[in-house]
């Protein structure tokens, strides 16, 4: 029986109403459709004659394309086109700009380079129809050798990838470099002690329950595209539709409806897309393009992917003095990185994570290779979870070789609250922070030297349980616009604010929610400033007609940035109703004083107008102030001065059945911190989320290659994902820094979850069979790689 | 080929090809999108519905094989206005985020809680682990079907309290 106690405590989960306006815990406004199966998702767009899109795909990784006989496919009754990469190069539209500034292949026209490349499409009638169609195909292909190890991609005789681009003689992609390089030689030449340490962070993929689509819509009579699709960035598709396409930009509608998930990966644009778009111009038909699962997971933006060695360099006592690393980053055979165009590692930089240290190096180097294009994606915040897991993991590694408790040694250097804002040696301006207390905060609700000495008995007994802390520090909400754009469009957020009449009001985002509860938090955001409950409050998103432009929703940016955005432009439609007020109450503005929802003269509370009495003012009859119009609305577009700086402290329990290897999490404890906090119950289930995401990386999901190039994760029999049974119910906590330059203080905190867990379940695992005398083993930990590593060989990851 | 089958109660008659999947029978030729699709190897279980009232995915039944059967989908869940206690635990403790592998999750809470009222958290867990959730940690998925049964369970007892204190009051006008 479900226990009294439990009941009461469900019980409060009713008290919604009698919460305050404004921030707080609110139920979500887009639950009551989603759970009666009237959320509108791309899929679920039907229109008019309309036809449907199915795309042909390499079987192989690397080969020449000889010949393509699409004959038999348009015989094929219900098929109205059937359209190769060389039908595309007669228009221009073969390939396509990426957002790393290279480019990809729309429909191959030379050779295909990654298996499940697009090389032809079908519009047929219907899906079923289509997809016969693809059988009919006829594709001569001439094999090549492939390029699948990115640690010999670079190798002389490795065969060259990007022969498309001019002169092009091998698979490099970029260098970079951030820190100083003779400081942090000088620091390792002279430190104590020097530990270094091979790190594989396998490719993954955020695998969004809903894959990517879209419905084209070209109206050949007035021509307009209209474009349903599956976005986290409708304005900045547009944009690009634009200058790819060729149709101008007010003739451009990108309406992203419901997303079922995004997690990154839905930021790039897909040849998918474009083949709709051009299959509606060709047909003058709406078209529409659902990828399944597996091309899903085999042909768009994959995570990860980081080849790395780390080294931290410390005195005995366990003063960290610097932190270097070496990289090479495979990024497919299309650099299509979702990254600022100045950050072609995103933001790795921030590599030295929550210490104060003395100096610190990085060089990568990027390569191509026969896999598809991505790598900046799966709540990464642009690299960051590769580099909080490279610091945390190095630590780690530091704590063992010093033979000092991975937690003591952590306190010991972390960057103390009273150094905010902290400049890092890369560069990084972390806004504020106050880390000792949100470690600590973490350790009583483990019950932390309990658990140790739980351990210690296990290990008596021969069990292994492993204990693995993470202290992250996340950068969030790119970003100034001095330093970060994509493709030359700042990465600004706009918002707009209209109070109706009635003193009901809407909201109008250039973000795009994909399950993060934006239509629930910024109606919570703009109530909090203006007064007008948020059941009042409509939020428009996703439909680039009518919102906003901005740079959309991905690197945990929507309440750094629009959420800036929202409240400010609340501040600025508050400013006009406080000069209406004065009006109305016949005193000066200096008079009025801000009561939530209201303006009361000073001293005389008795006399007041609440915002809904000024709205019917601002539009109806009657005078209004000089040079003051009518109306009551605003509008902003919202430049970030620096980014948010959310952190947390994790810790996991692991224990690992010494006769299968196999690994269950049993405890996860998590404090996070993103300064003020919207909707606490949202935040939960983004944290969830994220901890979801960080057992699936660490103990299960992996895009692997055999040596011709073929993908082994291609479909959910592969690739794991976990279910209710591979997760532990978790335990959250929180502490509250504000960011200092945010308009209310808040911070990000989508993605922290996913950049801060991976690290703690594999120190955990990696605590849990010191016995065995190894430092690290890479993830995934799956059983087999968990027996490999207690027989003291653990390999890496191919 | 003609199939006929009761979706939601009302009955269907509409022509379809053999290998048509049920799935998109629902959702491409009766318009009821509530049911999605997430894999293709029939691993998410983001389409189940019922079938006679078991929970199967619609992706791996032909909607041949559904002819002469009874279908329930999410849109057959709440009874007109007044929602189902899953969907209304779903939206008490936040079992939700993008809202994709929801209808198939409620439909799988619905019919265990119809077999077990009083499920434990590992029931709950062991009964949706054929089912992905992308968003949520599956936590607050367990607590809401938890939220269900016991309004469930105190909507039982308080039509029992209900009937008792009818019963006696009977008793007391005779």
């Amino acid at each position: 029986m479900t226990t009294v106690q439990d009941a009461g405590k469900l019980t409060t989960f009713e008290d919604n109403d009698q919460k305050p306006v404004g921030h707080g815990r609110m139920l979500r406004k887009e639950d009551p459709r989603f759970v009666r199966g009237r959320g509108r998702y791309t899929d679920d767009v039907q229109l008019p004659g309309m036809l449907h899109l199915a795309i042909l795909r390499s079987p192989f990784a690397h080969a020449k394309i000889v010949s393509i006989d699409t004959s038999a496919a348009a015989a094929l009754p219900k098929v109205k086109a059937v359209v190769t990469g060389a039908d595309l190069a007669a228009q221009g539209l073969a390939w396509m700009p990426t957002l790393s500034n290279d480019v990809q292949a729309v429909l191959a026209t030379d050779k295909v380079r990654f298996q499940g490349q697009e090389v032809a499409f079908v519009v047929a009638e219907d899906r079923y129809a289509a997809r016969d169609a693809l059988e009919l195909i006829d594709v001569e292909y001439e094999v090549l050798d492939p390029v699948i190890d990115v640690r010999k991609a670079l190798a002389p005789e490795a065969p060259v990838i990007r022969d498309d681009l001019d002169g092009k003689t091998n698979n490099h992609c970029f260098d970079w470099e951030t820190g100083d390089k003779a400081a942090t030689e000088a620091v390792f030449a002279a430190a104590d002690v020097v530990v270094s340490q091979d790190i594989v962070y396998p490719r993954v993929h955020p695998a969004p329950m809903e894959t990517c689509g879209a419905v084209a819509d070209f109206d050949p009579v007035e021509g307009k595209l209209k474009l349903w699709s599956t976005t986290q960035a409708p304005h900045a598709h547009r944009t690009l539709y634009a200058i790819v396409a060729g149709i101008p930009e007010h003739k451009i509608q990108v309406i992203s409806p419901d997303i079922g998930g995004g997690f990154g990966n839905k930021v790039p644009i897909y040849p998918g897309y474009v083949c709709a778009i051009v299959a509606s111009i060709v047909t003058g038909k709406p078209v529409k393009w659902m990828e399944d699962r597996s091309e899903n997971l085999i042909s768009t933006g994959f995570a990860r992917d980081y080849i790395m060695r780390g080294e931290i360099a410390a005195t005995r006592d366990g003063k960290i003095l610097g932190i270097r690393t070496d990289v090479l980053a495979d990024h497919g055979a299309f650099n299509g990185t979702a990254a600022p165009v100045k950050y072609p590692a995103g933001f790795f930089g921030v590599f030295t994570g929550s210490y104060d240290i003395e100096a610190a190096y990085c060089s990568m180097t990027a390569v191509y290779t026969n896999k598809a294009p991505g790598g900046v994606a799966y709540a990464c915040s642009f690299r960051i979870t590769e580099a909080v897991y490279l610091v945390e993991r190095i630590v780690d590694c530091l704590a063992a070789e010093l033979g000092m408790d991975p937690a003591e040694l952590r306190l010991k250097n972390f960057i103390k609250p009273e150094q905010f804002p902290y400049t890092t040696k890369t560069g990084w301006v972390y806004d504020s922070g106050d880390y000792e207390p949100t470690m600590r905060l973490a350790m009583d609700m483990a019950g932390y030297a309990d658990l140790r000495k739980e351990q210690a008995e296990k290990r008596e007994r021969g069990e292994l349980m492993g204990i693995g802390i993470a202290f992250f520090t996340e950068a969030v909400g790119a970003g100034p616009r001095k330093d970060m754009d994509i493709l030359g469009l700042g990465m600004a957020d706009g918002c707009e604010l209209r109070v109706h009449p009635t003193g009901k009001a809407v909201v109008r985002l250039s973000v795009q929610s994909q399950g993060q509860g934006h239509e629930t938090t910024f109606a919570q955001i703009v109530a909090e400033e203006i007064g007008i409950p948020p059941a009042d409050i409509d939020v428009v998103h996703g439909d680039t007609d009518n919102t906003p432009f901005g740079l959309g929703t991905y690197g945990s940016r929507s309440t750094p940035v629009s959420g800036a955005a929202a409240a400010l432009v609340a501040r600025k439609v508050r400013d006009k109703a406080r000069l209406i007020a004065s009006a109305m109450l016949e005193v000066s503005v200096a008079d009025l004083e801000w009561e939530k929802g209201a303006f009361q003269v000073k001293g005389d509370p008795g006399k007041s107008v609440t915002i809904q009495d000024i709205a019917m003012r601002a539009h109806g009859a009657g005078d209004l102030p000089e040079g003051v119009e009518g109306g009551l609305e605003a509008q902003i577009c919202y430049n970030p001065s620096n980014l948010t700086y959310p952190h947390g402290a994790y810790i996991c329990v692991v224990d690992i059945d010494p006769g299968t290897a196999v690994v269950k999490v049993r405890r996860f404890i998590a404090v996070d911190d993103c300064g003020n906090r919207i909707n606490p119950m949202i935040i939960e289930g983004q944290v969830h989320g994220g901890l979801t995401d960080g057992v699936g990386m660490a103990l299960m999901e992996m895009i692997s290659f055999d040596e011709d190039g073929n993908c082994l994760g291609a479909s959910l029999m592969d690739y794991l994902i976990p279910t209710a049974l591979e997760v532990p119910d978790w335990e959250t906590g929180f502490t509250v820094t504000p960011s200092p330059h945010h308009p209310i203080g808040a911070k990000g905190v989508g993605e922290s979850a996913t950049v801060g867990s991976p690290p703690a379940i594999v120190n955990a695992v990696v605590d849990a069979l010191a016995p065995f005398g190894i430092r690290h083993a890479d993830m995934p930990l799956t059983p087999s790689r968990v027996w490999d590593a207690m027989r003291g060989a653990p390999q890496p990851p191919i | 080929m003609q199939v006929s089958m009761t979706v939601n109660d009302v009955e269907v008659t509409e022509e379809i090809e053999g290998r048509t999947l049920l799935v998109h029978f629902l959702r491409d030729h009766l318009g009821l999108t509530g049911t999605h699709w997430g894999c293709d190897t029939s691993n998410c279980g983001t389409c189940v519905v019922w079938m006679d009232g078991e929970p199967v995915k619609s992706c791996t039944v032909l909607a041949a094989m559904a002819g002469g059967h009874a279908v329930r989908t999410v849109e057959g869940l709440a009874k007109g206005a007044e929602l189902d206690p899953v969907q209304e635990g779903f939206i008490q403790c936040h079992g939700l985020q993008c809202g994709f592998c929801t209808p198939g999750m409620m439909m799988t809470a619905r019919a265990l809680l119809d077999r077990n009222p009083d499920p434990t958290d590992t029931e709950i867990r062991e009964a949706i682990s054929g089912q992905i959730c992308r968003c949520t940690g599956y936590a607050t998925i367990v607590r809401s079907v938890r939220w269900a049964s016991v309004k469930e369970a105190s909507v039982k007892q308080a039509s029992v309290k209900q009937a008792s204190v009818e019963e006696a009051s009977e008793e007391v006008t005779a």
